[in-house]
C-alpha cells in the first residue's frame, strides 16, 4: 500500500485515497465549437505515460480534495503532490 | 526410539502426547511435529500429489514439500497442507497424513501405478481427451479430483478469531538466525523502533543447530527482550513486501484459541532481510524415497532436537557442508556407511577429518537408484561418467536407513525480489543474490550471498539426470527431471512457460527447493547458462497464508457494512421481507400471514392506485447544494435549466456524463435562491457527490457553492395515492396548499416535526414524500399510519415501488440505463434545456452515432399472450427466428391494476415501431410475442397525480 502525500493532510495511506485519471486535462470553455475529433481527443484519449505521469487523486475518505500528482507508472514512485491551479513540476532526471 | 539420551533443546522434563493416523506417540516441549514424528521412528508421513508415492520428511523447516499433514483441533478447525516441520508440538495434537487410500502404509492408486502412466508432464493438455464429448467433465476430471490432491478443506465455519494490526518502525528485520540478530541489536542500539520477525517458534535459525553458540543467542536475545523499543514476533512470516517498503506478516499466535493468527502490516523506515538460504536437494532415481533428507535438516535434528533420523548414515553430497552434517550424525552416533563426492575430489582439509573419523569418502560417484519400500535400506552408488550420470554397469550396493542430500545453498531472495529488487547472478557462489534494490531495504546473512561458500555448480550437479528414471524434483507436485526434458523436447523454451507446462515450481511451496533444480535442467537441454534461462518470478505469499488472517474481523456482520433505512426496524417488525440494494436492506414487501409474495405486491399495488400507500424512501441519496452560484453550478452540470425555477418548486433532474450518457436522476428542489435539495438514486449517491464536486473542485473552481451529502439526515417518507392529500393534510403545518401543486417544496411541520415537504410522484399518483430528520422519522410515520387507517393506508416494499413506477415508464438508472443510453434514447429529450449553451455531455449528444434514428430507445412491451413475462435481460428480436439482437428487456412485472403483464425495453429503433410485434428470447422455450407500446401504460397525460 501507497503512502501518499495529500498537499492539504499530509501523507496518508492510499486506501484513503481514489486515482482520478490523468491531469492538467482542462475542459474546453466552449464545446460547442469543437470538432468532433477534438471533442474526442478530450473525452476519451490518454497519454498512458509509461514513466512520468501527471495524474489526479482525491483524498475521498479523508479532506474530500482534488489535487495533483507527479508518479512514475513504472516504479509508483510519487516525485511530488501539488494542489490545483499549481504548476506542474518537472519529473526528476 | 531414535531420541538421543541428551543434548538438543527440547525439554525433556516435558513429555507432550500427541496421535498421528490414530495413533499416540510422545515428544517433548520443544519439539515440531516433524522432529517428534522422527523421534519415534515415523519417516513415512504423506502420499505424494499425483503419484501417491509414500514420502517422508525433507527438511527440518519452511521449504519442507512432503510432509503435509492435517491438524486437527475440532470442529471447524481442521487446518490442512500443514508443514509438519512448522508445528509446534502442544499437548494433545492430533495430525494425519492426507491423500491415501485406504491407508498410508497401503495406497491403493500407488498400488496400481495409475498416475505414472498418464500424468506425466503437461497431461491435461494432452490426454483425456475421449472417448465422446463429455470424457473430460464425466470421467477423467473426477477421477483425477479423486486421485490428486492435497488435504480437505474444512466444512464448519472458522469458530477462531483473527487480528489485525498496523505497526511502524524505523528497522524491521526479517529472519532471526545470526544475522538478523546482530542486525536487530546494531538496530536497537541506534535507537527507534525494532520489530523483528521469525517464522520459526524459536529465534536462532542456523544458531539453533549450533549448542556452542547457544550461551551467546540466549544473552543476545535477552538483551534484545529487555529493549522496550523492541519487538519480538516469533512464528511471523513475512509473506508479502510492497511498495515503500510496506511488508506483511502472518503471525501465529501461541493461544490458537483466543486469537488464532494475526496479520500485521508494517512500514519500515528500513527493512532487513535476514532470510537465510535453503539447500538443495540432489536429482537421482528414487531421491523422494522416506528417509532421504536434507544433509543440514538432518543435522538440525541432531543437534537442536535432539533425534537421530537414522542410524547407518550415507550422504550424497555436492558441497562442503555435507561433511559437517554427516560428522555431526556421527558425532551423535551414527555409524556413516558411505559419502558420495559428486565432484571430483573434496577438499584435503575435509577428506583428512574424515580420514580421521574413518569415514569412507567416494569421489566423483553419484547415485543410480536407491532401494526400499516404505522407508529407504540402500542405494546403488556409482562412478560419475562423462555426462555426469553416475554409471549404472559399474554400480555398488550401500546398505542405509538414512541419505543425505548436500546439494548446495540457495538464498533466500522472496522479498527481496517482491520488492523489485534486481537480482544478479554470482557465478562463484552459483546463485542469485540481491543486486540493486528500489527500496530503503538491506540484505544480510545467507541471503546476501554471506558466509556461502561454493560447491559444485547446479548444473554439473544436475548433468545427466534428465535421464534418470523418478528423479524428482519438485516433490510436491510429483515433477521429475524427465518431465523438465520432455517440456523442452515439445518446444518449451521459456522458464516461465516449463514451469506451467510442468507445474514446477507451482505447488504451495512455490518451487522452494525446485527451482534452481529446475533452471539448470532447462539450462542444460538448451546448453544455456542458468542466467540466460532466467528466473521465475517471485510472488506473495512466500508461503500459504491463511484466508483467516486476511479477513481478520472482517467476516459476518462486519464482512461488509449493513445500511439499516430509519423505518429499518419497524418493517422487520411488520415481517417485511428484505432485498439488498448496494448495501443498504430494504424492505421488499409485507406480506400479510400466509401471502405469497405475489399476492403481497398486488394487494399493495393496488391500494396506491386506489387509496393510499406508505413507503421508506430513506435510502435516496441527498445532496445540499447552497451558495450564491447554486443554481449556477447546477445549470453547467444537470440537463435541465434551473436558474428559472422557482423557489419552492422541483424539476426531475438528468445527470450525464461527458460522453453523453445518462449516469443519474433524481428531483431537485428550490429551497431558497441559493439553496436546492438534489436528491440522487440510492446507488448513485456517492458517485454522484463525487463527480459533483470534481466539477466544482477543479474545473468550476470561481463558482460559490458547498455540497453536503445529507442522505442519512433526512428519512423520506412517501404517501402516494388518491387518499394521500387526507391522510396528510390534518398533521401538517404551516403549509399553503393553495400554492402546493405537483412539483412543489415546502418547508413545513408534519405531525409536529420540522420538515420538507415534497409533492413529487414515483409511481403516478398523487404523491408526497415528507423528509425529517431521520430520529424522528418513526414517529411521524407512526402517526401517518394512524391518520391512514381510515383510509385502508397500506406499507408497500421496493417491488410494488418498481411496479408502479414501470406502470408508468419511469425509468430507473441502471436498470433501464446501462451507461449507453442517451437522454434522447430514455424518452427525456423534453429534460434538456434547449437554450443552454453547455452542461456536461451536452456536446456528445450532437456527435453522429448519437443522432442515428435505429438507435436504442425506450419503449413499452405488452406480451401478447397477455399472461406471461418475458425475462428481464432477454434479447429482443425482431421475428421468432432471427439471430439478430435489436434490444433488450430492461424490466418486466406483473400489473394488478392493468391485469397483464407489462415490460419495458430497449428496441432499436423502437419509438418507430409502435404497434410491431418483436420477440423475446427465452432461456427455455420458444421466443415470446410482445407488442411494441408506448412505455407509460397508464394514465399518459398524468391527471391522477395533479389530482
Amino acid at each position: 500500500m501507497l503512502m501518499i502525500d495529500c498537499p492539504w493532510c499530509g501523507a496518508r495511506a492510499e486506501l484513503e485515497f481514489r486515482h482520478c485519471g490523468e491531469a492538467h486535462l482542462l475542459r474546453p470553455a466552449d464545446p460547442a465549437t469543437l470538432s468532433d475529433a477534438q471533442w474526442a481527443d478530450y473525452l476519451a484519449f490518454r497519454d498512458n505515460a509509461r514513466g512520468w505521469a501527471r495524474e489526479r487523486w482525491r483524498h475521498v475518505h479523508g479532506c474530500g480534495r482534488f489535487f495533483n500528482a507527479l508518479r512514475h507508472t513504472q516504479t509508483d514512485r510519487f516525485a511530488a503532490t501539488y494542489k490545483p491551479g499549481q504548476a506542474w513540476p518537472e519529473p526528476p532526471a | 526410539m531414535t531420541r538421543l539420551a541428551t543434548g538438543g533443546r527440547i525439554d525433556r522434563t516435558r513429555p507432550l502426547r500427541f496421535s498421528f493416523d490414530g495413533r499416540d506417540y510422545t515428544g517433548f516441549a520443544g519439539d515440531t511435529l516433524a522432529s517428534a514424528l522422527l523421534a519415534n521412528g515415523v519417516h513415512l508421513v504423506g502420499r505424494s500429489f499425483k503419484y501417491h508415492r509414500p514420502r517422508g520428511i525433507l527438511s527440518a523447516g519452511v521449504e519442507e514439500p512432503n510432509a503435509l499433514v492435517e491438524i486437527d483441533r475440532g470442529v471447524g478447525r481442521r487446518e490442512p497442507n500443514a508443514r509438519a516441520t512448522m508445528v509446534p508440538l502442544v499437548e494433545g495434537l492430533v495430525a494425519r497424513s492426507q491423500n491415501r487410500w485406504p491407508s498410508l502404509r497401503f495406497d491403493l492408486a500407488a498400488l496400481a501405478g495409475l498416475g505414472s502412466a498418464v500424468l506425466g508432464a503437461g497431461f491435461y493438455y494432452k490426454t483425456f481427451l475421449g472417448p465422446g464429448r463429455d470424457a473430460w467433465h464425466k470421467r477423467w476430471e473426477p477421477l483425477i479430483r479423486r486421485m490428486a490432491g492435497l488435504g480437505r478443506a474444512p466444512e464448519a465455519a472458522d469458530p477462531d478469531r483473527y487480528g489485525n494490526r498496523y505497526a511502524h518502525a524505523e528497522v524491521l528485520v526479517v529472519g532471526a538466525g545470526p544475522a538478523g540478530i546482530a542486525a536487530a541489536l546494531e538496530a536497537a542500539a541506534a535507537g527507534g523502533r525494532v520489530i523483528l520477525c521469525d517464522e520459526q517458534a524459536e529465534f536462532g535459525g542456523s544458531l539453533l543447530a549450533e549448542p556452542r553458540a547457544w550461551p551467546q543467542l540466549a544473552a543476545d536475545m535477552a538483551a534484545l527482550s529487555a529493549n522496550p523499543a523492541v519487538t519480538l514476533l516469533p512464528r511471523t512470516t513475512a509473506f508479502s513486501y510492497g511498495l515503500q517498503n510496506f511488508v506483511a506478516l502472518a503471525q501465529v499466535l501461541e493461544q490458537p484459541n483466543d486469537l488464532r493468527e494475526r496479520l500485521w502490516q508494517v512500514r519500515a523506515q528500513r527493512v532487513v532481510l535476514a532470510t537465510g538460504a535453503l539447500e538443495r536437494p540432489i536429482p537421482f532415481s528414487g531421491n523422494d524415497r522416506p528417509g532421504v533428507m536434507l544433509a543440514d535438516a538432518a543435522r538440525h535434528y541432531a543437534q537442536r532436537w535432539g533425534v537421530l533420523p537414522g542410524r547407518n548414515v550415507a550422504a550424497v553430497v555436492a558441497h562442503d557442508t555435507g561433511y559437517a552434517a554427516t560428522f555431526a550424525l556421527q558425532d551423535a552416533g551414527a555409524v556413516i556407511a558411505a559419502v558420495l563426492e559428486m565432484r571430483e575430489a573434496a577438499p584435503a582439509a575435509l577428506l583428512a577429518e574424515a580420514a580421521r573419523r574413518g569415514v569412507r569418502v567416494l569421489a566423483n560417484h553419484g547415485v543410480v537408484g536407491t532401494r526400499g519400500g516404505l522407508r529407504i535400506s540402500g542405494l546403488l552408488a556409482a562412478p560419475r561418467g562423462a555426462d555426469g550420470a553416475p554409471d549404472a554397469a559399474r554400480a555398488t550396493p550401500i546398505a542405509c536407513d538414512l541419505l543425505l542430500m548436500a546439494g548446495g545453498w540457495t538464498p533466500s531472495v522472496h522479498l527481496f525480489s517482491q520488492a523489485r529488487g534486481m537480482l544478479r547472478w554470482d557465478a562463484a557462489l552459483d546463485a542469485f543474490l540481491p543486486g540493486e534494490a528500489r527500496e530503503a531495504v538491506t540484505c544480510v546473512g545467507a541471503c546476501a550471498g554471506e558466509g556461502l561458500a561454493p560447491g559444485l555448480p547446479v548444473t554439473q550437479m544436475a548433468a545427466g539426470s534428465a535421464r534418470a528414471p523418478k528423479a524428482f524434483i519438485d516433490q510436491q507436485n510429483d515433477v521429475t527431471t524427465r518431465d523438465i526434458a520432455l517440456a523442452v523436447r515439445e518446444g518449451f523454451r521459456s522458464i516461465e512457460h516449463v514451469k506451467r507446462y510442468t507445474t514446477n515450481g507451482m505447488a504451495t511451496d512455490q518451487g522452494k527447493t525446485s527451482n534452481m533444480l529446475g533452471l539448470a535442467l532447462v539450462a542444460g537441454e538448451l546448453g544455456r547458462s542458468v542466467p540466460e534461462v532466467g528466473l521465475t518470478t517471485f510472488r506473495a505469499p512466500y508461503t500459504p497464508t491463511s484466508f483467516g488472517a486476511f479477513a481478520g474481523r472482517h467476516r459476518g456482520l462486519q464482512f461488509d457494512p449493513v445500511r439499516a433505512a430509519p423505518l429499518h426496524d419497524w418493517a422487520v417488525q411488520q415481517g417485511a421481507v428484505f432485498e439488498p440494494v448496494g448495501q443498504w436492506q430494504r424492505a421488499r414487501y409485507f406480506p400479510h400471514a400466509g401471502e405469497e409474495m405475489r399476492a403481497a405486491v398486488d394487494r399493495e399495488c393496488l391500494a396506491v392506485r386506489e387509496s393510499v400507500g406508505i413507503f421508506d424512501a430513506s435510502t435516496l441519496g441527498k445532496i445540499e447544494v447552497v451558495g450564491p452560484d447554486a443554481a449556477l453550478f447546477l445549470e453547467r452540470c444537470y440537463v435541465n435549466a434551473w436558474q428559472k425555477l422557482g423557489i419552492g418548486r422541483c424539476r426531475y433532474g438528468l445527470l450525464l456524463r461527458e460522453d453523453g450518457f445518462i449516469y443519474d436522476d433524481g428531483v431537485v428542489g428550490r429551497l431558497a435562491a441559493d439553496r436546492f435539495h438534489v436528491t440522487t438514486t440510492t446507488g448513485g449517491a456517492a458517485r454522484v457527490l463525487h463527480m459533483l464536486e470534481d466539477y466544482r473542485q477543479t474545473e468550476f473552481p470561481e463558482l460559490h457553492v458547498w455540497l453536503t451529502s445529507t442522505t442519512e439526515h433526512w428519512g423520506v417518507i412517501a404517501l402516494q395515492g388518491p387518499r394521500a392529500r387526507d391522510v396528510l393534510a390534518p398533521l401538517v403545518a404551516g403549509l399553503d396548499w393553495a400554492d402546493f401543486p405537483h412539483m412543489a417544496v415546502a418547508e413545513c411541520r408534519v405531525a409536529g416535526i420540522a420538515a420538507r415537504l415534497f409533492r413529487v410522484s414515483f409511481s403516478g399518483e398523487l404523491g408526497f414524500e415528507v423528509n425529517v430528520p431521520a430520529s424522528q422519522a418513526p414517529a411521524v410515520w407512526q402517526a401517518l399510519m394512524q391518520a391512514g387507517a381510515a383510509h385502508g393506508i397500506t406499507p408497500y416494499g421496493t417491488e410494488a415501488m418498481h411496479v408502479l413506477r414501470a406502470e408508468k415508464g419511469f425509468i430507473i438508472v441502471g436498470q433501464e440505463t446501462d451507461g449507453t443510453v442517451t437522454p434522447d434514447d430514455a424518452g427525456l429529450t423534453w429534460l434538456v434545456g434547449k437554450a443552454k449553451p453547455d452542461f456536461i455531455g451536452k456536446r456528445s449528444l450532437t456527435r453522429p452515432e448519437m443522432l442515428r434514428a435505429d438507435r436504442r430507445q425506450l419503449v413499452g412491451l405488452r406480451p401478447h399472450d397477455g399472461r406471461n413475462l418475458p425475462d428481464e435481460g432477454a434479447q429482443l428480436i425482431a421475428t421468432a427466428t432471427s439471430r439478430e439482437a435489436e434490444g433488450h428487456v430492461t424490466s418486466a412485472y406483473r400489473s394488478a391494476s392493468l391485469g397483464h403483464p407489462i415490460a419495458l425495453g430497449l428496441l432499436a429503433g423502437g419509438r418507430a415501431r409502435l404497434g410491431d410485434t418483436v420477440f423475446a428470447t427465452s432461456l427455455n422455450g420458444a421466443p415470446m410475442a410482445l407488442e411494441v407500446v408506448a412505455p407509460c401504460f397508464l394514465d399518459p397525460k398524468g391527471d391522477r397525480l395533479r389530482g
